[in-house]
């Protein structure tokens, strides 16, 4: 088997290779390249930096196999970068990492293995895939602390049956003493806390450089609609948010909603950030059959599932819950395994 | 592993590393110091630079010894504009190495005008145009001899004169780096004020080459120092890289007839057959005035980018025009400045042949490009 595996310059994916490689796959590793700055830089914090993209080519090196940069600049501008832009500016939450999965790695590089003559994608998500003798099914990795099925939740059939995921079988430590005994570079490398092509600026910094359209100054009201001062503009807040909100009242406040209509940032006390559900798109079922009906339902990266139930479009929380931003996904689990994802559109009070 | 990049780097001619190699250790002295030691790396770095001279027709004191191709650029271009005179202007060519085109875009951002002409489908500036963007704050002009990635060929010496015939004040370069192991380089028939030229290319060293100044030109250094090259370029010499380059110069010279004859025979070989082969080929480099080691040819319907890891996991090396730090193909500037669009540019692919290229392993890559080509469509 011809195995492609994605290397971004973590320790994760090198692994990922070193793992294919000694189970005696025929290994090519490949980074993509996602972003350029203005002058055609490469970002300098993220996970697809020149120095990351360094490593990887460094590890392939030490692994011993073939490995090439690709160009995905322009695949990741039209599908990540914009979509990043119009969430902030539809008052939204975006997950670019999640749209760069979906659109980018198992979508257009999914389908680019033929190309290669590859017969699976390999990434260093910690998850875990199984074939039952019908289906793939995802399930979390086994390191619960670094798993990642969540960001994987909305791949179907198509994308699984073609994507290895090996160290979703290892925890992190695992992982790192695997990648110092075979002498990796990357064997301590920090995990990367950055949006690739934000880097280590604010987020609205590269807003205000890219969309200063989502910067329009606003005002900032409470739940009944008495305003309590101005705002910079909305992409500058979350839903949930409580710093930096530019009001002193006496107790907390927090951001309840956005209105982008208006650039409207309304502001309420913590009960008043309760959502009994949420209204959903994208619902996609990892098996392809819709499994709707009582599910545990996920909607942030690292946070604990919660008992909902799933209706049609919409998602009903059975206990309410606090600070639920549209543009986020939700995973839908069954114990260990993904049932899958959809994107959160809006919320139910 | 059949190597068709050899306008990337080519191996060394046979015996050039070895009368090099004495100069890192035996022979090991700084050229300019005062003792016995460096009195014999200064005659070995002097007699290289006497036959490097003669093999381009020119005088020893216009040799400034350099790092290479782009330091040798942006000396010439860098060095003209700062040069102390009234002129600031650069005029330059949309087909050129990234060494020029990047100096001169520096160049404009500290303000000073900069043109960039447009070429032909030829790869050719139009010599009526060029003569109409000089005026008297022109301070360099610089033009390709023979490019990188298409092969084609400018006529330098009517540049020249078109430059010269305008306003004999400006500074005419050429980055003449592809060009030495096929073309006649003469500084006279050229009539060049700077010429570029890498050891590399031509069977030398890597990190070795030479800016050519005509005597009375005047360059302000990039890399100011120890006031090595008569104050043109500062820095220790690498006495080894000089030896090497003069002894690999000497042999591409004499072998630049049989040069032409022979990698010229397996280059049209390796493009007759691909023309054969692969239904739609358009080659890219131009028909006429044309080198004989280059071919840029486009695949429609396969990009470029795939075709270079499938021939590489094949066994087979080219490019595209232009890799960045990263590795990552970028649409070819020059492709699209001869009027291919961004897609067609991705499309392409260029194949450059060498002096250690044999018209076997040409057939067997027109073969395997052939191959891999049908499987892509």
């Amino acid at each position: 088997m011809r195995a492609l595996v994605a290397m971004s310059g973590g320790v994760d994916s090198s692994v990922a290779a070193a793992l294919m490689r000694d189970a005696g796959h025929e290994v090519v590793g490949v980074t993509l390249k996602m972003w350029s700055g203005p002058s055609g830089e490469a970002p300098t914090a993220g996970c697809c930096t020149v120095s990351d993209s360094e490593d990887a080519r460094r590890v392939a090196g030490q692994l011993d196999i073939p490995y090439y940069v690709l160009d995905y600049t322009n695949e990741f501008r039209d599908g990540v970068v914009r979509r990043f832009v119009s969430d902030y500016v539809s008052g939204r939450t975006p997950n670019p990492c999640i749209e760069c999965n979906r659109t980018v790695k198992f979508d257009r590089l999914l389908r680019r293995l033929d190309d290669f003559e590859s017969d699976v994608l390999v990434t260093g998500h910690h998850a875990r895939s199984r074939f039952d003798g019908r289906h793939w099914n995802l399930h979390r990795g086994s390191d619960r602390a670094k798993d990642q099925s969540y960001v994987l939740s909305m791949l179907t059939q198509r994308e699984l049956s073609r994507a290895r995921f090996p160290v979703g079988e290892l925890t992190k430590h695992q992982v790192r003493s695997m990648a110092s005994a075979l002498g990796l570079r990357t064997a301590q490398k920090p995990e990367s806390m950055d949006i690739c092509f934000v880097g280590r600026r604010d987020y609205r910094t590269f807003l205000a450089d890219t969309a200063p359209e989502a910067l329009v100054s606003g005002p900032l009201v409470d739940t009944e609609g008495h305003e309590l001062g101005a705002h910079d503009g909305i992409a500058g807040f979350t839903v949930g948010q409580r710093r930096g909100l530019g009001v002193a009242v006496g107790e907390p406040r927090f951001v309840v909603r956005i209105e982008p209509a208006t650039s409207t940032v309304v502001l309420g006390r913590r009960e008043e950030l309760g959502v009994s559900g949420v209204e959903l798109s994208q619902v996609i079922w990892t098996t392809g059959a819709g499994d709707y009906g009582e599910v545990m339902a996920q909607y942030r990266a690292h946070g604990v599932p919660v008992p909902a139930v799933l209706d049609g479009d919409r998602l009903f929380f059975v206990n309410r819950q606090e600070a639920v931003a549209p543009g986020q996904t939700v995973a839908f689990y069954q114990d260990d395994r993904v049932m899958g994802g959809a994107l959160i559109e809006g919320t139910f009070p | 592993m059949i190597y068709l990049d050899h306008a990337a780097t080519t191996p060394m001619r046979p015996g050039v590393w070895d009368a090099m190699a004495p100069y890192t250790d035996v022979e090991f002295g700084n050229s300019s110091g005062i003792h016995r030691v460096s009195r014999r790396a200064k005659n070995a770095l002097e007699g290289a630079r006497e036959s490097i001279a003669a093999a381009i027709g020119a005088g020893t004191l216009e040799i400034v010894l350099t790092s290479g191709g782009t330091e040798s650029d942006n000396l010439a271009i860098k060095g003209a504009v700062f040069n102390g005179g009234p002129r600031r202007g650069v005029v330059t060519a949309a087909t050129e190495h990234e060494a020029v085109l990047e100096t001169a875009d520096f160049l404009r951002r500290l303000g000073m005008p900069v043109t960039v002409l447009g070429v032909d489908s030829g790869g050719r500036v139009d010599l009526d145009e060029l003569a109409s963007v000089v005026d008297e704050g022109t301070a360099v002009v610089s033009v390709m001899l023979l490019n990188n990635e298409t092969g084609a060929i400018q006529d330098v010496a009517r540049i020249v004169e078109a430059v010269k015939t305008k306003d004999p004040e400006v500074l005419v370069h050429t980055d003449a780096v592809q060009a030495f192991c096929s073309e006649p380089i003469d500084v006279a028939a050229l009539g060049v004020d700077l010429m570029s030229l890498a050891a590399h290319k031509f069977g030398g060293p890597k990190g070795v080459g030479i800016l050519y100044v005509r005597e009375g030109a005047v360059l302000e250094p990039v890399q100011h120092g120890g006031g090595q090259e008569l104050g043109r370029r500062s820095g220790t010499h690498d006495v080894g890289g000089a030896v090497g380059m003069a002894m690999a110069m000497e042999m591409s010279l004499d072998d630049r007839e049989g040069f032409c004859h022979r990698v010229g025979q397996i280059r049209d070989d390796f493009e007759k057959r691909l023309t054969v082969g692969v239904e739609g080929l358009v080659v890219n480099t131009p028909e006429h005035r044309r080198s004989p080691h280059h071919l840029n040819v486009r695949f429609p319907g396969v990009l470029n980018e795939t075709l270079l890891v499938r021939m590489d996991l094949a066994g087979v090396a080219a490019s595209a025009g232009s890799a960045c730090q990263s590795g990552a193909s970028e649409v070819s500037h020059v492709l699209e400045a001869m009027g291919l669009t961004p897609n067609q540019a991705r499309e392409s692919i260029r194949f450059s042949f060498g002096w250690p290229s044999t018209i076997e392993e040409a057939e067997e890559a027109a073969e395997i490009v052939t191959d891999l080509v049908g499987k892509l469509r």
